[in-house]
């Protein structure tokens, strides 16, 4: 046992340090950090840039992938110090939709076609992915969708209605789960997995508005629209199984923990600022508890997920454990945002800090704290819910 | 990074494993602790024969050189089948204090006696209103020509009733919660003016009161420098705790596996209850809070514990967390075991006892949980700065 970084990591790890200060532009970082806080939309340049920056080095835009397929291969030490380096120094995250959940899929399922079609726009960053997934009869039981595809001659003639789509409103493409045979015997056996251009006609995206007024969402409707069979992944009817390794993917890097990390730090330094009986609020036993209690959490969590990357690199591809890591990072997630919240006692209630004459208002840290936890009430639900988590290591952990 | 033992730790694993499966099945354990000793000799002289009492001591002197992580396999195994065997007490802590601080005179004598398993130790520092500060020493040590003259009492001594030596701390300076002044005596436990009360623990391991009147000891027990003990005696404690959060995990892992197993058996409305999702979220939970004790754990183990600030806020960071994971998994335990929980004749209620005696053991969950709050948030000023950034 050793966590102990070795000498190649130490150099890795200031490899990655020194490629982010020469590399990641101050004003994406500023602009990002001033439209959240101002609880302004993030533009699809914001979103990528970063990414494009890291897709023309070494394939560190995809440090999962195998090199084969232009990724990193980083090994789960230099994944994990990644990570925390880019959370450090406040990176815009990778949009997980190319990267973490449609790229395995294409590279471990798709044909040669495919790979080369899609997998170079996705390291790169130029092409954007949404996912496919949820639709408004279909949460928790993914597998009773109902949008339909059927073939006709080269063709699929997809209709229905996906929804949660997030990003979508910049999306190129998107990854969808459809029925191919209503009448099979399981609803799990009729689906497939399709790659659906999002410039193809009948394809509608309507913005849905969370409740701190971020649009990170959107209703997607399929009405008639074309898709060549070519874009079909794998075999027909077999996109469920496609679907569960696309999921046990996401979960992987739904922990969060870096960021996580980086949260409590400023929850620290807010707290310093913040006065509660005439003491700063760090001081206040009460809540100096609730942030210890969080960092032994995410600590426990970081090893957890240490644990994980240790066992994937040993082969064993991510499993039913990463719910574990879903369940937790989220649990986490929340609860620093309500921290974060909670720091800033009666500043938690002008709306983006902003007065109608568009003057600002409160200490700067504190504008859009609330929109923050408002906005994290999500983590639990997406994903697959903490409750439907629960329920898959019931099953395939502890075999219940 | 790697979570991977070493051949030798694979070959520590297996063996401590295989010890417990064929001298500690239930019915054996039942015995020995009903016993009027309270453990089995014979397993103390097999623990000698396979070399697990050298496991922390240094090679020079017999031992194997072990480290935190060998301490961790063994007791982890034990755990999981509650050997009650004076293992912690003797090897881990005494053992510890006397390598960290014995002369070498000491070391010599005192050392390879423990590792063929002739001498048995317990260390003496709890005392009634010293709960678990270690630095609350009233007992004290006179000088009185060539010896000390020591007097006092010491509260709730594991494995003193087995030991044939106590380390006693006592006060030689200073006031009664002064971290300097405090020195430790290695002495006979069978010396005039100690008085053992022995007694057997809620969950079945025996510790004893002891009532120190005009114990006369010469220089030559005083072990380490006179006053100077306190960092040694937080260190070595450190280390134990560590060897007591490895204990809960095992012991975790019993009641996670051993709930989860009963759930699938016990049939309540015509099914198996963990075909209950109530049920189910429950031992996912237990599985949770299992996994969470053991990567902190591994977080503790791995630490840089040579240096005194990680080693404290490791320890403590690992014994607060594994502290709400043992009421958690304990409790749930029971819980779902229902009636068969509660009693003495099945096995879950002793392992539950048993983990929430860790919690207590070297101070409990709030204790930790202060001590950390202290250590890792006493650096941070107050500022007026304003901090211009988002928290997401």
């Amino acid at each position: 046992m050793d966590t102990a970084f070795s000498q190649e990591d130490l150099k890795f790890q200031s490899e990655i340090k020194e490629f982010i200060k020469s590399n990641y532009p101050q004003e994406l970082r500023d602009s990002i950090n001033s439209k959240r806080r101002l609880g302004k939309e993030l533009s699809r340049e914001d979103l990528t840039a970063w990414h494009k920056i890291l897709g023309k080095h070494n394939g560190w835009s995809a440090p999962s992938w195998p090199k084969q397929y232009g990724g990193a291969e980083f090994t789960p030490t230099q994944k994990y110090i990644f990570e925390q380096e880019c959370a450090k120094a406040e990176c815009q995250y990778i949009m997980p939709f190319g990267i973490n959940m449609v790229g395995p899929v294409i590279y471990t399922f798709g044909n040669e076609e495919q790979k080369a079609q899609h997998l170079p726009g996705i390291l790169s960053g130029e092409v954007f992915w949404c996912q496919g997934y949820s639709e408004p009869g279909s949460g928790s039981d993914l597998a009773s969708l109902k949008t339909s595809a059927v073939k006709e001659g080269d063709h699929y003639i997809v209709n229905g209605q996906k929804t949660w789509t997030t990003m979508a409103q910049y999306a190129d493409w998107i990854f969808c789960l459809v029925r191919t045979n209503p009448d099979a015997e399981k609803p799990q056996q009729g689906i497939s997995f399709l790659l659906i251009d999002m410039k193809t006609p009948g394809v509608t995206v309507r913005p849905i508005k969370l409740m701190d007024g971020s649009h990170e969402v959107n209703e997607t409707w399929f009405d008639n629209v074309k898709v060549p069979v070519e874009n079909l992944i794998g075999q027909e009817n077999m996109g469920w199984t496609y679907a569960k390794f696309l999921l046990a993917h996401e979960r992987s890097g739904i922990a969060g923990v870096a960021r996580s990390k980086k949260a409590i730090e400023r929850i620290k330094q807010i707290a310093s600022s913040e006065m509660s009986y005439g003491e700063p609020l760090i001081q206040d036993p009460a809540f100096k508890a609730k942030i210890a209690a969080a960092e032994l959490e995410l600590s426990a969590l970081e090893y957890t997920e240490l644990r994980t990357l240790a066992k994937d690199s040993a082969g064993k591809g991510p499993g039913p454990e990463s719910s574990l890591l879903k369940i937790k990072g989220t649990d986490i997630q929340q609860a620093v945002t309500e921290l974060a919240m909670e720091a800033v006692g009666y500043y938690a209630n002008p709306h983006l800090g902003t007065t109608l004459s568009n003057e600002y208002v409160g200490p700067d840290y504190a504008t859009n704290l609330s929109g923050t936890y408002f906005n994290f009430r999500k983590a639990s639900i997406y994903g697959g819910s903490n409750e439907i988590q629960r329920n898959i290591i019931a099953k395939m952990v502890l075999g219940l | 990074m790697n979570f991977d033992y070493t051949e030798e730790q694979t070959l520590l694993d297996n063996m401590v494993t295989s010890f417990v499966r064929d001298n500690y099945d239930w019915d054996t354990r039942c015995n020995i602790v009903k016993s009027e000793e309270g453990w089995k000799e014979e397993n103390w002289k097999q623990f000698a024969e396979l070399g697990l009492l050298g496991v922390p001591f240094e090679e020079a002197y017999g031992g194997l050189g072990g480290k935190a992580t060998d301490l961790m396999i063994v007791m982890e195994q034990f755990g999981k089948g509650l050997v009650v065997e004076p293992y912690l007490p003797t090897v881990i802590l005494a053992g510890g204090l006397i390598s960290k601080l014995g002369s070498e005179e000491q070391k010599n004598s005192i050392i390879p006696e423990i590792i063929s398993g002739n001498v048995r130790c317990a260390f003496a520092y709890a005392e009634p209103q010293s709960r678990f500060d270690l630095n609350d020493v009233k007992t004290s040590a006179v000088l009185n020509g060539d010896d000390y003259v020591l007097n006092g009492f010491k509260s709730v001594v594991f494995g003193a009733g087995m030991a044939s030596h106590l380390i006693i701390s006592a006060r030689t300076e200073g006031e009664q919660r002064s971290e300097s002044g405090i020195t430790l005596f290695i002495v006979d436990t069978k010396s005039e003016g100690l008085t053992l009360q022995n007694y057997p623990t809620i969950d079945e391991y025996r510790a004893s009161e002891i009532i120190i009147e005009n114990l006369k000891v010469s220089k030559d027990s005083v072990l380490g420098e006179v006053n100077m003990a306190y960092d040694a005696i937080e260190e070595i404690v450190d280390i134990s705790t560590i060897a007591a959060c490895s204990e809960a995990v095992g012991i975790l892992q019993v009641l996670k596996d051993s709930t989860t197993e009963y759930c699938k058996n016990r049939k309540q409305f015509g099914q198996s209850i963990a075909k209950n999702q109530v049920i189910q979220h429950r031992l996912v939970d237990m599985m949770i809070e299992y996994e969470q004790a053991k990567s902190i754990l591994y977080m503790a183990v791995t630490a840089d514990l040579t240096n005194s600030d990680d080693r404290r806020k490791a320890v403590s960071a690992a014994k607060a967390r594994i502290g709400k994971a043992i009421k958690f998994v304990g409790e749930s335990a029971i819980q779902l075991h229902g009636g068969m929980g509660v009693v003495d004749e099945y096995m879950v209620s002793h392992y539950f006892k048993r983990a929430t005696m860790i919690g207590v053991l070297f101070g409990n969950t709030d204790y930790h949980m202060k001590r950390y709050m202290t250590l890792t948030q006493s650096g941070i000023s107050s500022s007026d700065e304003a901090i211009s950034v988002s928290v997401t």
